[in-house]
């Protein structure tokens, strides 16, 4: 147990190291000089140049300028960017905004797939059934963007029901659009994904002895059933919940959504370095805590299932 | 092989490829095939005679730039996909087989770029890319696209590789070429082959995202991501800008994925559904 735990451990910080190194290299390794660039059209004296280089360590060999900026990472400081300001407090400024929208689908995701699947595999091979899959399928071959400026273009624009865009009216009235279209590409697997093990599971002996005992059916799905197939949706929330917490920048852009992945893509155009690596590796420890966390959930939900 | 579910999306992407391969002719068939003839003067008009998606915004005919994109779009999923799916099977391969330190280093350098969310990869290196043509963003999406087929490469590999008509293969002293390439590889590629078959959607999906963000295709090339980036502030008095290149994108991705889907049951006969 220890043996394999360290093991896991082990791996997720080669991970961690190698990812955030692959980004930091990419990052500083772009086109253009952030610091000239500082200036705009008007050129910038040699010595400030040197002396902001300096001050940036933008000199010293890559591999010195992400130690030391692993090193920051350690006390919790995320470094500043090229306008002085913390990188740190803008992430906490726009992170609001993303824990609301990423839960509200997270929720939405739920709710709605876990209804849906459950509706499908119990009326499985009627029409309901078929047109649910046809529809999920046909939301995930959507790409987010169309759904997005269709769903504010009638919603918001046309119809006048929910806000066009930005935070102004607040949780929910604000977060309903984005959230849902964010979340229809996750509803679909989870719908699928509990439709699919439901069925298998439905076919099993331990129902036909519930039935037998004559158990009440909404007993028999809700408890025992519902329980034995969650694994495979559980899992892929889990997961997900990385990613919606790593902020949507499409759906956020759209929406115009001071979140974390608006804040990423301004960095990312703006060639702001630092506000790129700090998010990217924000994320990124997210994402393996959550598939850390999905292995863990795993020995939990289902005993025979160990990791060594 | 012959369920409705493979048929129909098999038959409708067969002609997909059709347009794509042979664009100029489909565009013509209304009288203005040339995507590139534009008429100011027309910008964002409707559907019309002759013009049956109607105007974009520079005024050229939208239903030619649809069909001319279908080639870009699909050329990318394809393309990527094959990128993707050749490290992968080398990759994989080697580590299903070889075992050991091959293995171990392989298995580490898949799980770091799955390490990676696919769309914070792929722009920020697609941002630094000097010229993002069809090549190039390919590479990039391949880049990040791989890992998920290698571990899948190399677990179905090490699950043939153990059985016993391997084992025979080995004892009567074929070749380990021989033996990988007609005994394993044939055997451990369905779930491959449907994955692969799913991730083609994905790739086109992650193509017009990235263009629509600005990171992905750029002008000259015709995509229907390009249009769609390119008609963002229009949409609202000018719908068919954003209903005909949505649409044959959304059939082409729906049917990659049916086919993927259905390929998944006909392979595995344990599951009815």
């Amino acid at each position: 147990m220890i043996r394999s735990l360290s093991q896991r451990l082990l791996g997720l910080v080669i991970v961690f190291f190698g990812v955030t190194f692959i980004i930091y290299a990419m990052v500083f390794a772009l086109p253009g000089d952030p610091i000239r660039a500082l200036g705009g059209e008007r050129p910038i004296s040699d010595t400030t140049v040197a002396a902001l280089r300096a001050a940036y360590h933008l000199d010293d060999p890559l591999i010195v300028q992400y130690l030391r900026y692993i090193g920051g990472l350690l006390t919790g400081d995320f470094g500043t960017d090229f306008l002085g300001r913390s990188v740190g407090e803008q992430m906490l400024r726009a992170l609001p905004v993303t824990i609301v929208l990423g839960l509200s689908a997270w929720a939405l995701e739920i709710i709605v797939g876990l209804g849906l699947g459950i509706i499908a595999a119990l009326r499985r091979d009627t029409w309901i059934d078929r047109g649910i899959l046809i529809t999920t399928i046909l939301a995930t071959s959507i790409p987010v963007f169309v759904v997005g400026v269709s769903a504010q273009l009638l919603f918001g624009v046309r119809w006048g029901i929910l806000p066009v865009a930005g935070d102004k009216a607040g949780w929910p009235v604000a977060f309903i659009l984005p959230a849902a279209v964010i979340a229809i590409y996750g509803l679909a697997v989870v719908s699928r994904l509990i439709r699919t093990s439901m069925i298998d599971n439905l076919g099993m002996d331990y129902v036909r002895t519930a039935r037998a005992k004559g158990l009440a059916p909404s007993r028999i799905v809700g408890v025992h059933v519902l329980r034995n197939s969650a694994i495979p949706a559980v899992t892929f929330l889990a997961t997900d919940l990385g990613y919606l917490l790593g902020g949507a920048v499409v759906v956020e852009g759209i929406f115009n959504l001071p979140g974390i992945g608006n804040l990423l893509f301004s960095a990312i155009r703006a060639h702001e370095g630092p506000t790129v690596v700090g998010i990217s590796t924000a994320l990124i420890l997210v994402f393996l805590l959550t598939s850390a966390l999905v292995d863990f959930l795993h020995t939990l939900l289902d005993p025979r299932i160990r990791h060594d | 092989m012959r369920r409705p579910g493979v048929v129909v999306p098999a038959a409708i992407l067969l002609v997909l490829l059709i347009i794509s391969a042979f664009p100029a002719f489909f565009a013509g068939l209304f009288g203005n095939g040339d995507p590139r003839v534009c008429d100011l003067t027309r910008s964002i008009d409707g559907p019309e005679a002759g013009h049956p998606f109607g105007f974009d915004v520079q005024g050229c005919d939208v239903y030619a730039n649809v069909i001319f994109g279908t080639q870009s779009s699909i050329t990318v999923g394809v393309l990527t996909t094959g990128l993707a799916l050749l490290v992968a099977v080398a990759l994989g391969v080697i580590a299903g087989t070889r075992g050991g330190w091959a293995d171990m280093v392989i298995s580490r350098l898949t799980d770091v770029f799955l390490g990676f969310p696919f769309l914070l990869g792929a722009i920020i290196a697609l941002n630094s890319v000097a010229e993002r043509n069809v090549w190039s963003v390919s590479i990039v999406l391949a880049l990040f696209s791989w890992p998920t087929l290698a571990r899948l490469v190399r677990s179905s590999v090490r699950g043939v590789a153990n059985s016993e008509y391997v084992l025979a293969a080995r004892t009567m002293g074929l070749s380990s070429a021989r033996v990988i390439g007609r005994y394993i590889l044939p055997n451990a590629m369905g779930a491959v082959i449907v994955v692969s078959t799913i991730m083609i959607g994905s790739v086109i999906v992650a193509e017009s995202t990235l263009t629509y963000l600005g990171i992905g295709l750029e002008a000259p090339a015709i995509s229907w991501g390009l249009q769609l980036a390119s008609a963002q502030s229009k949409f609202q008095m000018a719908p068919h800008l954003l209903i005909f290149p949505s649409l044959f994108l959304a059939v082409t991705v729906f049917c990659v994925i049916v086919l993927g889907d259905s390929l998944r049951a006909a392979f595995d006969p344990r599951r009815t559904a």
